[in-house]
């Protein structure tokens, strides 16, 4: 086993914003229906989070619960942790019926910061950024491929698929390219 | 001739000079020019050539509407067709060609059309190509297209990059005139979110110029008050250069912002595409002035009157030393005091109307200004540039009374409010008598998603000419009203306006012209449509605008009729007999004025053009020289070509070395999904043919899955993973429409079944070991046992390999021993090179997609794509094996029970062997006895899968022939698309190690 590596090894790029791919970070999809027996339990074994509301992330520290669907809950944990985490998820929802599976490499995940980090982020994504509080998760596109957001003091997180996360990365560059603020 | 004057210009700096080129000569402007009053105010009188008569055009108007001064701006790769030098904005080192004539501007061959235009009347082509029929095609539409003019096409790659972005707001203000400017502040200090835009570079519109004056202030401090009480609103966004271009549907406007027009090169980008979602839209795009219809009134030298007073006062240019003005309504008169007070001479204003007595005339007299009433202009002298006009008697049939030697003729036929974002969405216009003009109908708005008015107009561009900022204010008033917010408590601005006289409509100058004069009166400028054109289509039977539009090609330009159309209709209207508002308008359509093609590609274009997908060993791949194919947006190597050889050569070598040793594939795009819970088994025997609730945990199964039609649309191979779950493999391309098929049903059908699914492909990299050669590799990896015993055909394991946490499935799609190995897509790139570094010993290489093809084909293994195209059902295929006969239902099974679909005549799946070796030509028809009723000849099948086998040696083939099965050994004959056959046998599919002893190791 060589060490997991990320998409693009964290490439960077400084604009008017900071564009940088991070990771590789522990994701785990939860599918189960809301208000099945066990699934605080076990989204907090695994996050240290409480369920998550509607369009939420709820965050501890470097881990985190998403809101993704009514029944899907995106959990955030550190890499190494995943398959003692899906452990402790089966543990709690033991007899119910539920889906757990380890995405952390299916995914890319970029930092969008600074400033004005808004503006790279209103450049791609048909979303009302000025209504978009804090700790709110968001799932649409980024031109033309499906991504996942949420924003906090020092700009926002984007999830993407591994396979484009170079075609992210240019996106996002192209879009904090020093001159083009909005 | 015109010039710059001393006096005025308070947009240009005249500290700083600006350097441009037209038509190669070097001109100099000022800062703050547009590229139209630079050019006037370099005595360029002359600035293009109409489309059809060639005729000298020069500039007529001030802003968006104008239809002549069109140019070539820019050069290479910065080269853009049909810019309007009225809206560009000059800069140091801006290159123009005017366009539409040849060899010259100054001396045009295509002007010979002009002294045929009486053979070139409306519905010319259309009369007169009709017949002989080939001779359109191979001798005039040839000649038409190249004398067709405007600018050129640019041939480089665009130097420049665009880019788009989103916004959200309660209300959009469009246009920055004194209405959309109080619009704004109403909605701002209500606390609405607010956008305002402006297409020009400075707020306040016509309201300077015009000499307005709002709440006793002169406009321009009106206008700097109300904008700086705006920009301190952090709830109103304010844009200049950025132009509302189009509404659409529940509030989605396309904004078009010019960023770095008048930038070139500075890096940023050129245009800038805004989609905007706005609750309510506010326009307030103020009003066209329209030209009057007189002999001659397209001679360059004629100019709108608003435009005249608009390069006076803004630009400091005078359009010509004596001007004569020539009105039916008394906002012109505006223009003779602004030229008498730059110190210009106005010889006359020449008034259609017989009583002129408004304040605005008697100030004109008061200054000594003749004032010709009842009358109109019989004549402008002149070719490239007005020499002088003859006046004559509106009323008459236009004998000159008298000849008035001038250089400009300010021409004003009353205003038109610009409706054009009103009636993009379907808002609909009421006649206006008094102004003789069309307006918004309040009553009849374009609708929003709750049914209430989406677009609510303001100022002039709601008819109120005089007191905009006036009926701005009740416009935002009732947006708010819909928002269900209040205004805050303010009056209302009033505007001190002068007593004004009605104006009268005059559509046709003067009133008795003959058709020589009616010939001479330009309609719309840049199409060449004149009075008699309109009247001719009339006569004709052309009783619809639109299909008048047509015919005659009026308002079909470029700046799409915005002076044309009214005057077009109300001369249409009055040869029918009808009234105006019978007649109607043509259909406005977005967007306002033309958005470059960049703007709408936004940033999609290099690099990020479309999103390529890469799987985790994607950089070896191009490091050692891969020839990528797309599969869906995945870039799959093809082949892998070594030094000197051929794609071919390098497929063949691919093929041969993984028979004979070992061969590594990429299968990472493979589709994998995973279906989980208590109904997952019986989910996915209503998803495929098969049985897949009954397979062993640890084993796997081929299955297919068809619509609800029948048709075949995936396969793969499904491995039960424990009780309650299995992992679906699909095509690569069908990953993710398989898993949103799979949510269909569940979401909207099987909502009750207890199943969950997720789409796990990008989890994982995945390589095939193919070949003789394979166990032997992995296991100088070890780390698992991976014997026939331990993992035989169909089944999987998980372990380690070389240290790898992985999962090898044991199946094979090459009819080689094989297997395909999963690890986390983190370890992917590391685990590929550990197979290539441990397979050197072994003869492994790695091998594309096309070798793989070849490989499944000798086989006689069909591919969802090439030997399914949505019409083929498995039993087409004589995958029938594969179809559950015990099983109730399935998706498909009713469908394959239809009379046609279950009919024994069918093209079923066979093998062909051409006799002579040769390889059968893709997409070849088997052709059949006779002719159809098209007497094209019968077909009786068709290739699917054609390939020159390495292993056998000569060429195969798959295709479905009717009867197919019980017709081996018969040779049939494929067509060939240089003409002629070719011979094949009809054989059984499978050509290679037909009984599977290979794989079975």
């Amino acid at each position: 086993m060589s060490d997991p590596i990320s998409a693009l090894n964290g490439a960077s790029f400084d604009g008017f914003a900071t564009i940088r791919e991070i990771g590789p970070i522990g994701m785990i999809t939860l599918r189960a229906k809301a208000g099945t027996k066990g699934l605080d339990k076990a989204i907090m074994a695994a996050t240290g989070c409480a369920v998550p509301a509607l369009l939420r992330m709820e965050t501890k520290d470097d881990r985190a619960a998403g809101w993704m669907s009514p029944d899907e809950v995106l959990l955030i944990l550190p890499y190494a942790e995943v398959s003692q985490a899906l452990d402790a998820i089966a543990q709690a929802l033991k007899g119910q019926h539920h889906l757990a599976v380890n995405v952390s490499d299916a995914r890319a995940v970029f930092r969008v910061e600074g400033a004005q980090a808004d503006q790279v982020m209103r450049k791609i994504s048909p979303v009302d950024f000025d209504t978009l509080a804090l700790g709110e998760l968001r799932r649409s596109r980024a031109a033309q491929v499906a991504a996942a957001f949420w924003r906090d003091e020092a700009g926002f997180t984007v999830v993407c698929f591994r396979s484009v996360a170079g075609y992210m990365m240019a996106l996002l560059s192209q879009s904090a390219k020093a001159g083009s603020e909005l | 001739m015109s010039t710059r004057l001393t006096s005025n210009g308070w947009m240009i700096n005249r500290n700083v000079a600006v350097e441009f080129t037209f038509n190669g000569k070097r001109l100099r402007g000022y800062e703050g020019d547009t590229l139209a009053s630079a050019l006037l105010a370099n005595d360029q009188m002359l600035v293009g050539r109409s489309f059809k008569y060639h005729r000298p055009r020069g500039i007529v108007a001030s802003g968006p509407e104008e239809p002549n001064a069109l140019v070539n701006l820019g050069s290479g790769a910065r080269l853009e067709p049909n810019q309007r030098t009225t809206t560009t904005e000059l800069f140091d080192g801006l290159e123009a060609q005017s366009q539409n004539h040849w060899p010259s501007l100054e001396y045009d061959v295509g002007v010979l059309n002009n002294y045929a235009s009486r053979f070139l009347p409306a519905g010319f082509y259309y009369k007169t190509f009709i017949h002989p029929r080939a001779a359109w095609k191979h001798v005039f539409e040839p000649i038409i297209r190249k004398s067709a003019g405007l600018g050129q096409a640019p041939k480089d790659r665009d130097a420049d990059h665009y880019e788009q972005a989103y916004g959200y707001c309660d209300v959009l203000v469009a246009g920055g005139g004194v209405a959309g400017l109080q619009a704004a502040l109403v909605a701002g200090r209500a606390g609405a979110r607010v956008w305002l835009v402006e297409e020009a570079t400075v707020w306040g519109g016509r309201a300077r110029v015009d000499g307005d004056i709002i709440d006793g202030m002169a406009a321009q401090a009106w206008v700097d008050q109300t904008v700086t009480a705006l920009m301190a609103m952090p709830n109103v966004t304010m844009r200049l250069r950025c132009q509302a271009a189009g509404v659409h549907d529940h509030g989605y406007v396309l904004l078009s912002e010019r960023v770095a027009d008048h930038t070139p090169g500075d890096g940023r980008p050129r245009q800038r595409l805004w989609r905007l979602r706005a609750t309510r839209i506010i326009t307030a795009t103020g009003a066209i002035e329209r030209p009057l219809s007189f002999p001659g009134n397209d001679i360059p030298g004629v100019m709108l009157a608003g435009a005249v007073r608009d390069f006076v006062g803004k630009w400091a240019v005078s359009p010509g030393d004596r001007t004569v003005i020539v009105t039916n309504n008394d906002d012109a008169y505006r223009t003779a005091i602004a030229l008498h007070g730059a110190g210009l001479e106005v010889v006359a204003v020449v008034d259609a109307r017989v009583s002129v007595n408004g304040d605005l005339p008697e100030r004109v007299r008061a200054l000594g200004i003749r004032v010709e009433t009842g009358k109109g202009i019989a004549k402008v002298k002149g070719t490239k540039r007005v020499e002088g006009v003859e006046i004559c008697v509106q009323a008459g049939e236009g004998k000159a009374s008298s000849f008035v030697a001038c250089d400009c003729v300010a021409m004003s036929g009353g205003w038109s409010p610009v409706v054009h974002l009103w009636s993009h969405c379907g808002g609909k216009l009421a006649w206006d008598e008094a102004g003789a003009f069309f307006r918004p109908d309040p009553d009849r708005p374009p609708l929003s998603h709750d049914g209430r008015a989406m677009v609510i107009a303001a100022g002039a561009a709601n008819g109120a000419l005089r007191a905009a900022a006036t009926d701005a204010d009740a416009a935002a008033r009732i947006a708010l009203d819909m928002l269900a917010m209040k205004p805050a408590k303010a009056t209302a601005p009033m505007h001190d306006l002068p007593e004004e006289g009605a104006m009268a409509p005059v559509w046709v100058m003067p009133q008795g012209a003959d058709i020589a004069l009616r010939s001479k009166m330009w309609l719309d400028f840049q199409n060449d449509v004149k009075v008699s054109d309109v009247q001719l289509a009339a006569r004709e039977g052309y009783e619809s605008v639109e299909h008048t539009k047509r015919y005659t090609t009026l308002g079909m330009a470029t700046d799409q009729g915005k002076l044309s159309n009214i005057n077009g209709l109300a001369v249409l209207a009055e040869s029918l007999n009808m009234a105006i508002p019978q007649v109607g308008t043509t259909t406005f359509r977005p967007p306002y004025t033309p958005v470059t093609l960049g703007a709408l590609a936004g940033e999609a274009r290099g690099e990020i053009f479309q999103p390529l997908r890469r799987t985790p060993m994607h950089a070896w791949h191009e490091k050692n020289g891969a020839y990528f194919e797309p599969v869906g947006y995945w870039r799959r190597p093809y082949c892998f070509p070594r030094a000197g050889e051929t794609h071919d050569q390098a497929v063949h070598r691919e093929v041969r070395n993984t028979r004979n040793a070992v061969g590594l594939l990429d299968a990472s795009t493979l589709g994998k999904i995973i279906v989980k819970g208590p109904d997952a088994g019986r989910f996915l025997d209503m998803l495929y043919t098969g049985v897949m609730s009954t397979l062993p945990i640890g084993k796997c199964r081929y299955g297919l899955m068809c619509n609800e039609q029948g048709f075949l649309s995936d396969d793969g191979v499904v491995a039960r993973i424990d009780e309650d779950t299995w992992l679906c493999h699909t095509t690569s391309g069908g990953a993710d429409r398989i898993h949103g098929w799979m949510e269909d049903w569940l979401q909207c059908e099987w909502w009750d079944w207890q199943v969950f699914t997720a789409n796990v492909t990008e989890q994982y990299a995945q390589v095939a070991v193919v070949g003789p050669n394979a166990r032997k590799l992995l296991e100088r990896l070890g780390g698992m046992d991976l014997s026939k015993e331990t993992l035989p055909f169909m089944q999987w394991a998980d372990g380690t390999l070389g240290g790898f946490a992985v999962r090898v499935y044991r199946i094979s799609f090459s009819g080689e021993l094989s297997y395909e190995i999963a690890v986390d897509a983190g370890q992917g790139a590391a685990f590929w090179q550990a197979l290539i570094a441990a397979g050197v010993e072994f003869g492994a290489m790695p091998y594309g997609t096309e070798a793989l093809h070849i490989m499944r084909a000798e086989k006689g293994f069909i591919m969802i794509g090439d030997e399914t195209d949505g019409t083929v059902i498995p039993q087409d295929l004589g995958l029938d094996w594969a179809i559950s006969k015990k099983k109730a239902d399935f998706l498909g099974k009713r469908g394959q029970q239809r009379s046609f679909l279950a009919n024994a005549d069918r093209w079923k799946l066979v093998g062909f062997e051409t006799l002579d070796g040769s390889v059968i030509q893709d997409g070849a028809y088997i052709v059949g006895q006779g002719v159809n009723a098209n007497n094209q000849r019968n077909v009786q099948g068709r290739v699917t899968s054609t390939y020159f086998s390495p292993t056998l040696n000569r060429g195969i083939a798959m295709g479905l022939l009717r009867h197919g099965p019980q017709r081996m050994g018969e040779v049939v004959e494929f067509s060939k698309i240089e003409g002629g056959t070719v011979q094949a046998r009809v054989v059984n599919p499978v050509f290679f190690d037909k009984d599977g002893e290979k794989q079975n190791v």
